[in-house]
């Protein structure tokens, strides 16, 4: 969850037309332009590529979604501790797309303290339930609200266009994420599944990262290669924490797992942070 | 060496002239002109115009040269000291590192950002850009290399076993050590000093930028000592003991002195830290509260000199030379046995060139005590002789260990300078 996303894009739109007002030099207005124009024609193919893995992973959050707020309501505890890791997979790998939707996001995700104690709703709601009270019992209705707010993301991410932007910004925003509130421990308190969503943030940065891959080895094979011997390295970290199917309690990780885990994707996101240049004129 | 400090003086006093135009060109494409842009690119030029003039090439320590800056270096009133582990396992990718380094500290230590800012909105800015606009605040970085960079785990890394030193080993444990992992050791280290630690601290993040995926902070520690503003006279710095600390040191000055103290010379050891220096740190927690709590007596006694003037006891003036043999009337020696100055100083032969600074790192959570301290960095030509020895001495009798605590210990060998179009590292690489 990420309350100020949506005015961090405009923002930055606005002050790069600000910038291009105040710039009296028309040869850098000229180049600024030529790369807008080249990115979005260039990434054509990658955003409606894109477009779909994300509506992909939208599609299966709602079925995972009806399975954990189904749970819930008929009581099962067990069984709702058990989907609640997997089931926001979904939705973290495709977080770029999902939380354009400012109001979603947080009726969503909001974590305790994000929103108003009133206004509290979600996933890390019930998951407080789970964990906390070790009870379903009191909290059918906010899965009622859970499931409706998820339909709704589904029917709205249609309209989403993706822009060169989103994914540019949306592959190290990804790693942020990991970086600021899932090696912290900090998203999944109760519960301690951080790593399902660290992992699930990780693999949506690498869809990014393929699908901008072709374009970036023309520019820069050595930094196409340097992120991928990242990505594989942060992988290998991960699946040592690995338990079944699933993954470790983030507890259950020492402080060296954590600092190893937490330098590994300063170490991917700083190359990931040039794949921008794939917008570049060649 | 004088007149080759000179030349490299001038040179760099050209280069500054450069670096201030490229610093208008800078601002007039940058991040900051879109931020100010409001107020007009005029008007801009106009502030930066006024900073560059009142910047002078006397903030500027040249980079390359035969020794590294930041040893004899003047101190400056800040430092930021990282140590850092290896990661990448592959040579070139480590050579890579150190050229890459080079480059960037050059043009740090001219008051430079690391990059300039691309007209490429979708990338983040090359440079962190904390320090724009700030003049150069006599920035040194100093580059170091650890044993453990050599041979780690029995393991010869980077196939450099036969080049280490025989003097770049851990140090002994020495009697009241109480180290943690967590402060002790590395495979390289970085000491950035300058005049504002914002300067200092920008270095040093830059510098790890440019390193990650390839290496990783291990420790890190500020340290202070009183500014250059707030004591004029350049008086001996005080430690937060209220003591002036550093009266005897080698004489930067002499030549003489520093090939046969601090300098590494030819036939020492491998001859790739010819003009490099062994560099000791300890993180020295010091017990304030109950320091506080001494009499100005025993304090004196301790340290074996006069709080007010730095005098040895029994003399008058900081500078005299130790009278060690001097008795009082009771027949006991005025500067007492187990006293820090005497057991530092043992015969006079072991002179170290010591450029400590203080540290304060808020709160120690344990004790609600201040978590403080020095942060001891000292140079030399051979441990064996000089470093170790003495804390030998001082870990034995000194009367000042009721007073503090060695947390954190490091050695590393501080590479030669790097000459024009050279690389830091390149005489143990190539």
């Amino acid at each position: 969850m990420k309350l100020l996303k949506v005015s961090g894009i405009l923002l930055l739109s606005s002050s790069l037309l600000f910038g291009c007002a105040t710039m009296d030099k028309s040869t850098s207005t000229d180049k600024v332009k030529e790369t807008k124009n080249t990115a979005s024609e260039a990434l054509k193919g990658v955003t409606d590529e894109y477009r779909k893995y994300a509506i992909g992973e939208i599609e299966d959050f709602v079925k995972a979604t009806e399975a954990f707020t189904t749970a819930v309501k008929n009581g099962e505890l067990v069984k709702a501790k058990e989907l609640y890791g997997p089931a926001r997979m979904y939705y973290e790998r495709a977080e770029p797309i999902a939380e354009v939707f400012g109001d979603l996001d947080p009726k969503i995700d909001a974590r305790e303290g994000d929103v108003p104690e009133a206004e509290w709703t979600g996933y890390h709601r019930i998951e407080k339930g789970l964990w906390m009270e070790n009870t379903t019992k009191g909290y059918e209705q906010f899965a009622e609200q859970l499931m409706k707010d998820v339909n709704l993301l589904r029917a709205k991410v249609e309209t989403v266009e993706v822009t060169p932007d989103i994914l540019i910004t949306g592959a190290v925003d990804l790693l942020n994420e990991v970086s600021t509130s899932k090696v912290t421990g900090e998203e999944d308190r109760y519960s301690h599944t951080d790593l399902y969503d660290f992992a699930a943030n990780v693999q949506g940065a690498e869809k990014i990262y393929h699908l901008l891959n072709p374009a970036l080895k023309k520019k820069d094979k050595e930094l196409s290669n340097e992120i991928q011997t990242r990505f594989d390295e942060v992988y290998r970290l991960l699946n040592q924490q690995k338990n079944g199917n699933g993954y470790k309690l983030y507890t259950e990780l020492t402080e060296a797992q954590v600092k190893e885990l937490s330098q590994a994707v300063d170490a991917l996101a700083e190359p990931l942070s040039q794949i921008g240049i794939v917008t570049e004129a060649s | 060496m004088t007149k080759n400090t000179n030349s490299q003086d001038e040179s760099v006093h050209n280069q500054t002239k450069i670096s201030r135009r490229d610093m208008l060109k800078t601002a007039g494409v940058g991040g900051v002109g879109v931020i100010l842009g409001a107020t007009g690119l005029g008007g801009l030029l106009t502030i930066k115009e006024g900073k560059a003039s009142s910047t002078d090439k006397k903030e500027i320590i040249p980079f390359y040269g035969n020794h590294q800056g930041g040893i004899i270096t003047k101190t400056q009133n800040h430092v930021y000291f990282v140590s850092l582990d290896v990661t990448t396992a592959n040579k070139e990718e480590l050579v890579k590192l150190f050229k890459d380094w080079t480059t960037a500290a050059a043009l740090l230590s001219e008051g430079k950002p690391v990059g300039d800012l691309s007209s490429n909105e979708f990338l983040p800015p090359k440079d962190t850009g904390e320090a724009e606009g700030l003049s150069a605040s006599n920035l040194t970085i100093t580059f170091g290399v650890g044993p453990s960079l050599f041979v780690r785990d029995n393991q010869d890394r980077f196939g450099l076993k036969q080049k280490q030193p025989k003097e770049l080993v851990d140090l002994p444990k020495f009697p009241l050590d109480a180290l943690e992992e967590a402060w002790t050791g590395g495979d390289l280290c970085i000491q950035a000093c300058a005049d504002d630690l914002q300067v200092a601290f920008h270095a040093v993040r830059n510098l790890i930028r440019i390193a990650r995926g390839k290496a990783i902070l291990r420790w890190a520690q500020t340290g202070f000592q009183r500014t250059k503003q707030a004591d004029p006279g350049q008086e001996t710095p005080r430690n937060l003991f209220g003591f002036k600390d550093g009266t005897i040191n080698p004489d930067v000055k002499s030549e003489k002195q520093l090939n046969e103290h601090v300098w590494v010379q030819p036939g020492d050891g491998p001859n790739w830290l010819v003009n490099g220096s062994y560099l000791v740190v300890r993180r020295i927690q010091m017990f304030i509260e109950v320091w506080d709590r001494t009499t100005l007596k025993e304090q004196e006694k301790t340290f074996g000199r006069f709080r007010d003037s730095g005098a040895p006891l029994g003399q008058k003036d900081e500078f005299e030379s130790l009278n060690l043999a001097q008795k009082n009337d009771q027949g006991e020696f005025h500067i007492p046995v187990d006293s820090h100055t005497r057991l530092s100083h043992g015969d006079g032969s072991q002179p170290i060139l010591r450029r400590a600074y203080s540290y304060s790192d808020g709160m120690d959570a344990k004790t609600g005590s201040f978590d403080a301290g020095l942060l001891f960095l000292c140079f030399q030509r051979q441990p064996s002789k000089q470093f170790i020895p003495i804390q030998e001495r001082l870990a034995t009798m000194d009367k000042l260990n009721e007073y503090i605590s060695h947390r954190g210990s490091a050695i590393f060998a501080c590479l030669p300078g790097v000459k024009q179009g050279g690389y830091l590292g390149e005489t143990i690489f190539s």
